[in-house]
């Protein structure tokens, strides 16, 4: 540990909204950002707390922001005010505690999640219904408190101890453990037992009627709300899709046979069927071999333009093509937004998605 | 020779398991076991093998736990064992025709080398196939690190057509195997460890509710989910293709026998090898337990095809003969990801139906940072999961001194890409990539969890 | 990636063999293929015949965009 070495304080940086920052109240949350040297109101509690946890800390800075400006102008806000608490060459910022409070809420998550990926750990704590624990857990560590003031003590110790741990550098493997909130994330680790005797065990808990825990609760999956349906195909433009990777021959883009880290987007200009001269099947997640020879049995060209000179529509010049074997749900997801975006500005009407 | 025929309900089958340890391989004539260690006669065996027309050329070589070594791309792992029951081979159906129905499976002895493996290398004929690291870090995933391999690269004549390609590789690792076990286990030394399985009678006892008498031992059944997509993606069950059977009972201990074999060369890190299937733990421990923990009462195997038909017929028969051992509870297996996802709901889901309660064996496609949906199908009454892993979590491979194979491929396995190599030699890759990582059949202790 | 261009405002037509799966992804007008190695065709029936099960289960994809719906559907 660097500590032995040390010779001088740990530099804290803390965020505080308007009102802890002893500005006022709701009237003044459009204040605007501005830093008090030293701690200000929970700072005191703050050190006072690192000092008892014998940890050598001194707050150097505290910057205030009022909830509705940090909130109506988050990105320059951020844009200045990362930069300027760099300056103060902070070994941990602490932001909030926000409790129940939503746009300051928000803007500790915010700064948190703008700081980690500049190598200066953050720390803040926030109610469970606050929004900015959903919108911000995945990139920034939010210790669970009180839905008020009165959890005040309670939530700076658990800050203080999560902020003394990253200050020593620290791999926070399990936030839950450290009284944080849940990001949402699936992390491998070695369990003691093997898995089959885990299996067995969970059985004959559940047979027997007594709790058990499931290592994967299965999640809840949105609906989206149908789009409305075409009134006719005549002039509609419409696109083709596939996940079934089906790429120009040697498959230029290289897309991965598997987990897929891009999509590709190929020309049908002035083809009129698809062959295993012309494409192939870059999927590795199911056997290619019918595919390769005939691939219009996943990218239907031949018959797309048998139907449309029947039906009078027109099929957009471009395919957009990814392969869907173990790729992410986030990547397929990704993928399909950026595409949309495309498609919509081409003044594709309606797609054609082809899976395996 | 008279055939020994069980009456239902009246001598279940019983198999005595001897198993002789390996602590060390070597190339010398003639093939035998001396003091634990395994001699192979090189010339004897490649011979053996390159009598296959379809390969052109067989290179043996041996790799050892703790050695810096990594095999690529591997297709089969397969543990050398020798059956005593006259007329009842280890490989049924496979290298010779076998019914399991014509006579019923025959009770007797078989023996295993136990801490030796055949592995079989060769040209990459999919996406998908997997490597196995000796040490470092990734040596920790997977059992094979700790076995002593036999490994066969084998290559095929020019312009195989990829089936018999696959096939050819298949049948070189299995009569490898056969021809270790035929020529060591001849005269069985004294030092080796044995047990006795007891399979579960067919048809059992009657069940009785275990509620209003209170006393009566859980009844456990466990079905057993096997891949059946096609090219490298298939099992055979004594040497049928598991695609075109129903689901079925088998007698537990057949696996012992390698009455199901691994053609599934593909998603390497829960793909069941041979030797899976050969020391199936959920198949074991239920076995080991049975009739004094719980009363196992019946295991049955089934299929994942790829039609939504298939997939529905299946499940619906698979749930009707399960609840025909009338189990309290199942264990289900399942091999391989994606659309099996959807087999598994509906195996669940249907068996649930029936008022039996299921736990389920599956591994997690949750993207590299963890953050996406684990499976690609779900179901409510799938409230009870035990997780194999992520397989998409990265794992930095330190580079190996010795390669046996060839890992120019690794950018191209599931689970690599173009960016895996990193400027030291070192790789970053997928757990997809590696042999057994999120095996679901549960022999490994990883798991996974919300951070 | 059915969901997700939807939800941008474009009508989706998905043609898949798991229809389960894309139940559960969330896709709302479904087509059911024919099998995972070849969705829209079939190695087993000669070509001319392989194109017609090929071209009803476009039809049904283009019947199914101009079909309107409140929920999930499966245009079979």
């Amino acid at each position: 540990m660097a500590e032995a070495s040390r010779n001088r304080k740990y530099r804290i940086v803390h965020y505080l909204n308007q009102f802890f920052g002893g500005v006022g109240g709701e009237e003044k949350a459009d204040c605007k950002p501005f830093t008090i040297q030293g701690p200000q109101g929970p700072g005191r509690l703050l050190e006072k707390l690192f000092r008892e946890e014998n940890a050598d800390v001194e707050i150097v800075a505290t910057v205030v922001c009022g909830d509705s400006y940090f909130a109506e102008n988050q990105e320059s806000v951020l844009r200045e005010w990362i930069p300027a608490i760099r300056g103060h060459r902070p070994d941990l910022v602490v932001a909030g505690p926000a409790f129940n409070a939503g746009r300051y809420g928000m803007a500790c998550g915010a700064i948190c999640s703008s700081l980690e990926p500049l190598g200066i750990p953050a720390v803040t704590a926030m109610y469970k219904e606050n929004p900015g624990v959903d919108q911000y857990r995945k990139t920034a560590l939010i210790v669970e408190s009180a839905n008020t003031v009165s959890g005040m003590e309670d939530a700076a110790r658990k800050m203080v101890r999560l902020g003394i741990k990253r200050l020593r550098e620290e791999k926070i493997e399990f936030p839950k453990a450290e009284g944080c909130f849940e990001q949402g994330i699936r992390r491998n680790y070695f369990h003691a037992e093997p898995a089959y005797r885990r299996a067995i065990d969970m059985l004959l808990r559940k047979i027997d009627g007594e709790p058990f825990e499931t290592e994967y609760p299965i999640p809840f999956f949105d609906r989206v709300e149908p789009q409305p349906a075409l009134a006719g195909m005549k002039g509609v433009t419409i696109a083709l899709v596939t996940s079934g990777g089906i790429v120009p021959t040697g498959n230029p883009d290289h897309i991965e046979s598997s987990s897929a880290s891009k999509y590709g987007k190929y020309p049908l200009e002035g083809l009129t069927t698809a062959d295993a001269g012309t494409h192939q099947s870059a999927h590795g997640g199911y056997d290619t071999t019918y595919v390769n020879a005939d691939p219009n049995r996943v990218l239907p060209i031949d018959v797309i333009r048998d139907l449309e000179k029947e039906m009078g529509f027109k099929t957009h010049p471009w395919y957009y093509a990814t392969v869907g074997n173990g790729t992410s749900v986030d990547n397929a997801q990704k993928f399909a937004k950026e595409i949309a975006v495309e498609l919509i500005r081409d003044g594709v009407q309606a797609v054609i998605l082809t899976s395996t | 020779m008279s055939y020994a025929r069980p009456h239902a309900g009246v001598q279940p089958v019983t198999h005595r398991w001897r198993k002789i340890p390996v602590s060390d391989l070597g190339f010398s004539s003639p093939t035998r076991l001396e003091n634990g260690k395994l001699f192979i006669h090189i010339d004897e065996l490649i011979g053996l093998l390159q009598s296959d027309p379809n390969i052109r050329d067989v290179r043996l070589a041996i790799a050892r736990p703790g050695e810096s070594v990594r095999i690529i791309p591997v297709k089969d792992v397969i543990e050398p064992r020798l059956s005593l029951i006259p007329d009842y081979p280890v490989f049924p159906g496979v290298l010779s025709a076998w019914d399991p129905d014509a006579n019923g499976i025959l009770s007797g002895e078989i023996v295993s080398l136990s801490g030796m493996v055949v592995t079989t290398v060769g040209s990459i004929v999919g996406f998908q196939e997997g490597l196995i690291d000796m040490s470092g870090p990734g040596a920790r995933y997977s059992l094979f690190s700790r076995k002593h391999h036999l490994v066969l690269d084998v290559t095929v004549k020019e312009g195989m057509e990829r089936h018999d390609h696959e096939k050819t590789l298949r049948m070189a690792g299995l009569k490898a195997s056969d021809y270790i076990a035929g020529s060591v286990m001849k005269k069985l030394p004294s030092t080796d460890i044995r047990e006795t399985l007891v399979n579960p009678e067919y048809p059992g006892p009657p069940a009785f509710p275990r509620r209003a008498g209170g006393n009566g031992k859980p009844r456990i059944a466990y079905l057993y989910m096997l891949q059946s997509q096609g090219l490298l993606h298939d099992t055979y069950y004594c040497g049928v293709d598991v695609k075109t059977m129903l689901p079925r009972r088998i007698v537990p201990t057949e696996v012992l026998f390698g009455a199901i074999v691994s053609g599934n060369c593909v998603s390497a890190c829960d793909k069941n090898t041979t030797y899976h299937h050969q020391n199936n733990p959920i198949l074991l421990e239920l076995l080991r337990r049975h009739g004094t923990d719980w009363d196992f009462v019946g295991c049955v195997i089934t299929n994942e095809n790829v039609t939504l038909g298939d997939k529905q017929q299946s499940s619906t028969l698979a749930a009707e003969l399960i609840a025909s051992f009338s189990p309290d509870g199942v264990i289900i297996s399942k091999e391989g990801f994606g659309n099996p996802d959807a087999d598994l709901m509906m195996n669940c889901s249907k068996i649930e139906a029936h008022g039996i309660k299921t736990v389920l064996l599956t591994d997690e496609f949750a993207g590299q940072a963890g953050a996406s949906q684990s499976l690609v199908d779900t179901h409510p009454k799938a409230d009870a999961i035990v997780s194999t892993g992520n397989a998409n979590e990265v794992i930095v491979l330190r580079p190996m001194e010795k390669v046996i194979g060839d890992d120019r491929v690794i950018t191209e396995l599931a689970g690599g890409s173009s960016k895996c190599r990193l400027p030291d030699g070192s790789i970053a890759i997928e757990l997809q990539a590696l042999i057994g990582s999120t095996n679901q059949l549960g022999f490994e202790g990883i798991s996974s969890r919300y951070k | 990636m059915a969901k997700e261009i939807e939800r941008a405002g474009i009508p989706v037509a998905h043609i898949c063999s798991i229809i389960t799966i894309s139940q559960t992804v969330g896709a709302n007008r479904i087509v059911p293929a024919v099998a995972i190695p070849h969705p829209l065709g079939n190695p087993r029936l000669p070509p001319a015949e392989e194109k017609e099960v090929r071209r009803n289960l476009l039809k049904k994809a283009l019947a199914a965009l101009q079909t309107p719906i409140e929920e999930q559907t499966v245009f079979s």
